[in-house]
């Protein structure tokens, strides 16, 4: 039996070409040297946290959140469409209204909160005002927008539904 | 689904392979996503490295990052630019970098599954892979959450903001291209496949999962689709849009400012000629009247030194020119000047060719105190130490008796309350 080549022998031992491996060492090693150059400004151990706490963060807690409102909103929805002849889905314009409000919020969250405050008067001499305001705002425009366009969608449908109607009474006759 | 029949037990939730059932992800979206990432991510890293470069981290006391741990300059803004340059390059990196949030949330949730996958780890290349993909997500999200806190002047975190920033981007600038590189091969599959836009085209109505055996992304146990991948797409680009809109007004100004919502400094306090914004009041940088007052001087220095009153500086030949004040945090402001030229101060003073302006405010310590101009950056011609603005006294939040206002420097270097222009060796 042939050998296998020393490439397919370290394939075979590592699980990829030694380029992964190379492009990885490489990358490791500037992080390494990143990672050391901020923790000389502070604490290593916070640095870390921080690292992996956002990642478990997002991971663990904000995604299962935010997926956990879509499910409520689609079994509400399902339930709330049984009850209506015509049917024109919904979701999508609660959906779209509520992921624009929702990154705006995630983003400005400092400033709507308020939390900035004290940074932001020492900046500009003037106090967070209007935040909160023009954010609500905002989103009830944008759910304001999306509901019109629903209506006309429902109102299209319902339109479309006698017209066919009407065309296979005519046919008929 | 003989798929998820074979499972053990033992998983629950979401270790289950037929957890996952949105019928959007799969190698496509993902690689869709991650495609429109790279111009968003190479743009806000060039236009973030060009912001510490034109600190001109060389000269004494700019860096902001210990120079031997630091690469050198590799670009500069040349003279001949307009003086909104810096203004351009920082507010497409935070504006475009508030915008990519959404798309960066898109493409968290698209490889979602991969994260509860197990065995996670088959091998060494499989263990050090998802060593880098922590590192890949960790980076990044700091970057975004310090970069969206400091547009805000926000620091709850308790960290120095510039070195986490600035190494995060090397961290996170290395291996997203190791990431994007080690990708490359599955992108193409994916596009060959299905067709870069191809699946784009199919409403909700013709939306089909992508196979399941193509990829781990792929759901085994698909429900059936509330949304089409456009809509979707259409969701995420409707959120930048938005963003855009009532964030990108601070930084290009006009009506536009009007419209600037949500932004940190979107808004003007009045009509008036030093109604603009403000970094860093007379109150927080304890500039008091009495220290302005008939007695303040300016010393220049250079091969002789002279103190300037303020109406010896208002004696002298004033230009007026139409500059732009650019902070690191994104936003700008244009506002016309008027006041003495750098070039003819250091005339007055007999600065060496080639000098470097050191110029300190009267303020006792922090940041904003003083600052290296550079001889290419002082010596342009519209470069001022100005003392009106818009037909008036510069206000005391403005920086009288007399600030600086150079063309293309991060704004906190255009000194206010400056009590010293020292022309000299970097």
């Amino acid at each position: 039996m042939r050998r296998a080549s020393p490439r397919a022998h370290f394939r075979h031992r590592y699980g990829a070409s030694p380029l992964h491996l190379a492009g990885h060492l490489l990358v490791f090693a500037v992080a390494a040297f990143a990672i050391d150059r901020i923790a000389a400004g502070s604490s290593l151990a916070k640095l870390i946290a921080l690292y992996v706490g956002f990642a478990i963060a997002h991971d663990l807690i904000f995604l299962p959140a935010y997926s956990g409102l879509d499910r409520v909103l689609r079994v509400t929805l399902a339930r709330l469409s049984v009850r209506r002849s015509v049917t024109v889905p919904a979701i999508n314009h609660v959906r779209a209204p509520a992921l624009i409000s929702g990154v705006l919020l995630i983003i400005y969250a400092p400033l709507i909160s308020g939390k900035a405050d004290d940074g932001y008067f020492q900046a500009t001499g003037h106090h967070l005002e209007g935040y909160l305001r023009n954010w609500l705002l905002i989103s009830a425009v944008l759910f304001l927008a999306s509901g019109v366009i629903y209506a006309l969608r429902v109102r299209h449908a319902v339109v479309k539904g006698r017209m066919g109607r009407f065309d296979a009474e005519t046919l008929q006759r | 689904v003989p798929a998820a029949r074979r499972l053990p037990k033992s998983r629950r939730g979401p270790l289950r392979a037929d957890f996952w059932r949105s019928p959007l992800r799969g190698p496509w979206l993902t690689s869709l996503l991650g495609t429109l990432l790279v111009p968003a991510i190479t743009v806000i890293a060039l236009t973030g490295f060009v912001s510490h470069w034109a600190y001109h981290p060389e000269l004494a006391g700019n860096a902001t990052i210990e120079p031997a741990f630091d690469i050198p300059a590799l670009f500069q803004f040349p003279q001949s630019w307009p003086s909104w340059d810096y203004a351009v390059t920082q507010g497409i990196h935070v504006t475009l970098g508030l915008m990519t949030i959404s798309l960066v949330l898109a493409k968290l949730w698209s490889v979602i599954p991969k994260l509860f996958r197990l065995p996670s780890v088959r091998n060494i290349a499989g263990a050090i892979e998802r060593l880098s993909l922590l590192l890949l997500v960790g980076s990044l999200l700091v970057e975004f959450v310090t970069g969206i806190f400091a547009s805000e002047v926000y620091f709850p975190l308790r960290i120095d903001f510039y070195p986490v920033h600035y190494y995060g981007a090397w961290v996170f600038g290395t291996v997203f291209v190791l990431h994007a590189c080690i990708k490359f091969p599955v992108v193409r599959r994916a596009y060959r496949e299905r067709g870069v836009l191809d699946p784009l085209r199919a409403g909700l109505r013709d939306t089909r999962p992508e196979p399941p055996g193509s990829s781990e992304l792929a759901p085994v146990h698909p429900a059936s689709p509330t949304i089409s991948r456009r809509g979707l797409l259409a969701m995420v680009g409707g959120a930048s849009l938005t963003i855009f809109a009532v964030q990108a007004g601070q930084s290009i100004g006009g009506p536009f400012r009007r419209l600037a919502l949500m932004a940190p400094r979107g808004r003007e306090f009045g009509t008036g000629p030093n109604d603009f914004q403000v970094n860093h009041t007379a109150a927080t940088a304890q500039i008091t009247p009495a220290m302005v007052g008939p007695s303040w001087r300016v010393m220049v220095v250079g091969a002789r030194t002279i103190a300037l009153s303020r109406a010896q500086l208002l004696a002298m030949a004033q230009s007026a020119e139409t500059l732009t004040i650019a902070c690191t945090e994104g936003w700008s402001t244009t506002q016309r000047w008027t006041g003495v030229r750098l070039v003819d101060l250091a005339g007055l003073v007999g600065a060496s060719s080639g000098a470097t302006l050191r110029a300190v405010s009267l303020e006792a310590e922090g940041t904003n105190r003083e600052a290296s101009i550079a001889h290419e950056q002082w010596s342009d011609e519209r470069a001022l130490l100005a003392l009106r603005v818009n037909g008036a006294d510069l206000s005391l939040d403005h920086g009288y008796p007399a600030r600086v206002i150079v063309p293309g420097v991060p704004g906190l270097h255009n000194i206010k309350w400056v009590g010293e222009l020292r022309f000299g060796s970097a």
